[in-house]
């Protein structure tokens, strides 16, 4: 038990490594991990990955929430989206058979492997996107802001709340489905749908991760799907992994090892996918 | 000076968030590790099979009686209440917010963190409801 243990701690400091390096979180790694390579069913793989999508948003965010670039209002009001979306997620997670939930994992693997990999564009900081009307429930939700720059603090304002509410909700689901961060979704709904700038997003996103998470861990917990011996080396090993992989992003050029980890990314991809289809998940 | 006052509540706000989320991770993960070596000192050979899904018992599902079980220093039962200490601190989160905006009478704000705390109570404690 103990040799399993290990191996766990071992492979969740890898998880944890390579979420932060490519920006991916942990959870996306952990599953497969769990699953493919240690034979755990993926109910329990999944409640032991949300524990550790919490522990690393939240102490990530307990970090850059004083920096002042996120915006909290913006992040509670889609948060009604994610919460809402994460227990929903939870719900058909409850009820849908494993291997559909494998097949899906494996798609959702593969698309943020090639999104992680693509370079991106910061929409928002193009020359100051043209005037437009604001609609009266950003009026009413005074869903502008500023952020602090080097050339001071930098306005914005937003638009197409509606869409980046349906991205959002749907961000949940997949949170809630499959035990992930889904971080990356949470910037595209806010960086390209809703116009905010890359910056914000990204940290504004984090911040929102803990919160959808513990909407469906919730649930989780309640239908027995954590498991305190399993989510004990996931959650330490995730936290330390992801810890040390921030400090090794700022230091060292991660272009080739991203490209490696993509790959390694979307194998793992193909093999959940593989293994849902025959059925052995 | 009204924007003032505000922009200096949200920037204090920020800060005892912060340091919320900080104290409920190191609270969890301290938690968590004392359980787990409580857990192998008292099993230190037997073996746990994770390839077949059984469901935990209660003692690992219900909030309650996590909580009370955690006083008996079994290595699960404090790891469990250890991660129930991680999954309450975006929710400890979501509550300071609410009285920050509480604070700065931000009535519609307030509403819709009230809504956000709602859906989190509905899944932290949907044992005790019936579905």
């Amino acid at each position: 038990m103990l040799i399993f243990i290990a191996i766990l701690f071992a492979g969740a400091l890898f998880a944890g490594f390579i979420g932060s390096l490519t920006g991916l979180g942990g959870g996306v790694i952990i599953v497969p991990l769990l699953t493919i390579g240690l034979g755990v069913d993926i109910r329990y793989a999944i409640g032991a990955s949300l524990i550790s999508v919490i522990a690393t948003s939240s102490g990530a965010a307990s970090a850059y929430v004083k920096e002042g670039i996120l915006n909290i209002r913006i992040g509670m009001f889609l948060e009604i989206a994610t919460t809402l979306g994460a227990i929903a997620g939870a719900a058909i997670a409850v009820y849908a058979p494993t291997h559909a939930i494998a097949v899906i994992f494996g798609f959702v693997l593969l698309y943020s492997a090639i999104v992680s990999f693509l370079k991106r564009k910061d929409s928002a900081d193009e020359e100051n996107p043209p005037e437009r009307k604001s609609g009266r429930l950003i009026e009413l939700l005074k869903v502008k802001g500023s952020y602090p720059t080097e050339k001071g603090l930098k306005n914005y304002t937003l638009r197409n709340l509606g869409g980046g509410f349906m991205v959002m909700a749907f961000a949940g689901i997949l949170s809630g489905l499959l035990g992930i961060g889904s971080g990356a979704l949470k910037v595209i709904a806010m960086d390209s749908v809703m116009k905010i700038p890359f910056k914000v997003s990204t940290s504004t996103s984090n911040f929102m991760i803990g919160v959808t998470a513990a909407a469906s861990a919730g649930i989780y917990l309640n239908r027995g799907y954590i498991d305190p011996v399993l989510s004990m080396p996931v959650m330490v090993g995730v936290l330390i992994g992801s810890l040390v992989g921030a400090k090794f992003l700022i230091r060292s050029h991660t272009k080739s090892i991203r490209l490696v980890f993509a790959i390694v990314i979307t194998l793992l991809a193909f093999e959940m996918i593989f293994n849902g289809l025959t059925k052995n998940i | 000076m009204a924007t003032t006052t505000k922009r200096w509540n949200d920037d204090q706000m920020r800060n005892i968030m912060g340091t919320l989320l900080r104290f409920g991770v190191i609270t969890a993960a301290f938690l968590v590790t004392v359980g787990g070596i409580l857990f192998f000192i008292q099993h230190p050979k037997e073996i746990f099979d994770y390839t077949t899904f059984r469901g935990e018992p209660d003692r690992f599902r219900k909030v309650h009686l996590i909580v009370s079980e955690a006083f008996n220093f079994r290595g699960r039962d404090v790891i469990q209440l250890g991660l129930l200490v991680l999954i309450a601190t975006p929710v400890a989160r979501v509550i300071f917010s609410l009285i920050g905006f509480l604070i700065e009478k931000d009535w519609v704000y307030v509403i819709i963190t009230t809504i956000v705390l709602i859906i989190l109570s509905v899944s932290l404690f949907s044992n005790y409801l019936s579905f």
